[in-house]
């Protein structure tokens, strides 16, 4: 503890990541507590303070229908934090088992494996993306299939990688000539030896899955009305440009600050672990 | 007495694009139990793919055709189910290499490096088991401080104390084989000179039969009770470590012992890459 101190002390962009992201994390676990009026989060209708702008009760201004912006963008920073758990919690586990496969065992495991990861990174990742979100409804659960669906390869990719340099160093022969089985020498031999690189793919990659899980609801596939979402507040925000700007600013800022924190954690993981890949 | 190992004219190819690219030429090779032997050659002559074959990782390749006999304690490795190949690795036979250092995970501390091995010869041992044994295998390779050693991780520790860990390892299941791939050839020679001496002790307590892949004959000269040199594929001489080196019969022999620097001597010898007397027959020596 006291040596992630010492580093985050003197990475002062790292340390600005870790409390933007403690900042998000904090507003989505404590939403009910911090809202001034939880109940906006659904389908609330309060036409005698529609459109307010920013000042008094409502910080952040209402919304077409009189619903607190504030509130709505608390809420909504739950939705992206679960997008981005969620999703790496899926494609990391899928696309780490397959580059350690295909790294390690080589041969036709390999060449099948590496040539559908680059099937599916020839796809320009949103539109793979909204294809599936085309074949199927547009729900948070859907969203989150597609955005999985476009994320193991990378996963893939790196892990790959590093196990191919791995597989060349002695102590996987000396596991060989253990007789260690394979299923141990990837888990167990090579799989640490990755760790390094992979948090610092995954921190990175939060910021990202919550941008891209916002475009998707910006158009309008993901997350439905009435359930705030950032995306899609940004997107209805976007009519009444320029006279109601807080409608589309506030949740553009918000989306910013997660990504920005993200990956300025990302960065700094870099550096302390040393992984350049 | 059966020997150990009992290898009769193995046979090993490669089938590559370009046609089949021969390795071993039928080379025949015997270790009776606890007897330290040594085989020696320059690189590429096919000393390190011999113990690849014995510990059996060669023969899954692709591509890779072997014929001959390989009888490891009266069972034929080349014909042996993969399957009985691998219960054999790690606990009758087991392996240390050229390297100490990048043979031990470095992403892992060496008690569970430890425990992994021991874990092979008794399934399921238990954290604490497994802590006192090896404390016990790095006793015998001169490691007093155990519990330093075990809690950390293989860059922490000097090459010296890698190599003696790796010792450890080895010996740790008791094999009945050990083969060594050029010890400690990465450590330097003071180092090297101490492990080899610690080595040779211990195998001879345990009785451990080596067999020894060098092309140090200063080593091997200290080390091995019986000698056989190998040339592109073949074995060209092999007797007892000490008449080989009185009485180097073979061409190829002689010239690899003239190719020993000594302090007094003005330079190497060239040795040509092939000359028709490497092709003699072979010489053995009572």
């Amino acid at each position: 503890m006291k040596r992630a101190a010492l580093i985050l002390a003197a990475n002062p962009l790292t340390l600005l990541g870790v409390v933007l992201v403690a900042l998000v994390v904090l507003a989505a676990l404590l939403a009910d507590l911090i809202a001034p009026f939880p109940d906006h989060r659904g389908a609330v209708v309060d036409f005698v303070n529609f459109n307010k702008p920013p000042g008094g009760a409502f910080i952040m201004g209402t919304d077409v229908v009189g619903r607190d912006l504030f509130s709505r963008i608390l809420y909504a920073y739950r939705i992206s934090l679960l997008m981005a758990v969620v999703v790496l919690a899926i494609a990391v586990p899928i696309g780490v088992t397959l580059g350690l496969m295909a790294g390690y065992l080589g041969g036709r495991w390999e060449y099948g494996l590496m040539r559908l990861t680059d099937i599916f990174l020839a796809i320009p990742p949103l539109v793979l993306a909204l294809s599936i979100l085309g074949v199927m409804k547009p729900t948070l659960l859907n969203g989150m299939i597609a955005v999985t669906a476009m994320w193991w390869p990378w996963y893939t990719r790196l892990v790959y990688n590093i196990t191919r340099g791995e597989k060349a160093e002695g102590y996987v022969l000396a596991a060989e000539v253990t007789g260690a089985s394979r299923i141990h020498i990837m888990f167990r031999e090579i799989l640490p030896n990755c760790i390094p690189a992979i948090v610092t793919k995954m921190t990175l990659d939060a910021g990202f899955v919550i941008l891209i899980a916002s475009s998707l609801s910006f158009l309008g596939l993901g997350v439905q009305a009435p359930t705030p979402d950032l995306g899609s507040m940004v997107a209805e925000g976007a009519r009444y440009l320029p006279d109601q700007w807080w409608l589309s600013v506030f949740p553009g800022l918000a989306i910013l600050i997660a990504v920005f924190g993200f990956n300025l954690i990302g960065d700094g993981l870099r550096d302390i672990l040393g992984g350049d890949r | 007495m059966t020997p150990l190992l009992d290898i009769r004219d193995l046979r090993l190819s490669f089938k590559l694009w370009s046609g089949p690219v021969d390795v071993l030429h039928g080379i025949s090779l015997t270790i009776a139990r606890g007897e330290r032997v040594a085989l020696v050659g320059e690189s590429g002559s096919g000393k390190s793919v011999t113990a690849r074959l014995i510990l059996g990782l060669i023969q899954d390749l692709p591509g890779a055709r072997v014929s001959g006999s390989l009888q490891f304690d009266g069972q034929d490795l080349t014909r042996l189910p993969p399957k009985a190949r691998h219960a054999l690795r790690g606990t009758a036979m087991s392996m240390i290499f050229q390297d100490p250092t990048s043979s031990l995970n470095p992403v892992l501390p060496i008690a569970r490096q430890f425990r992994e091995v021991l874990a092979r010869a008794t399934p399921g041992i238990s954290r604490d088991e497994a802590h006192t044994r090896a404390a016990a295998a790095l006793h015998e390779v001169a490691i007093t401080e155990s519990d330093r050693v075990l809690n950390s991780y293989p860059f922490q520790l000097s090459g010296g104390m890698n190599q003696r860990v790796m010792i450890a390892m080895a010996l740790a299941n008791r094999p009945k084989l050990l083969v060594a791939d050029e010890p400690g050839t990465a450590l330097d020679v003071t180092v090297q000179a101490q492990t080899l001496a610690l080595m040779h002790d211990l195998v001879t307590d345990h009785g451990t039969a080596v067999l020894f892949i060098s092309h140090n004959l200063g080593v091997v000269r200290e080390f091995a009770d019986r000698t056989y040199v190998i040339y592109r594929g073949r074995i060209v001489e092999t007797g007892p470590t000490a008449a080989v080196f009185a009485d180097p019969r073979h061409a190829y022999t002689r010239a690899l012992m003239a190719a020993q620097p000594r302090l007094t001597s003005a330079g190497l010898p060239d040795i040509p890459e092939r000359d028709p007397a490497f092709n003699d027959p072979m010489e053995v020596h009572p």
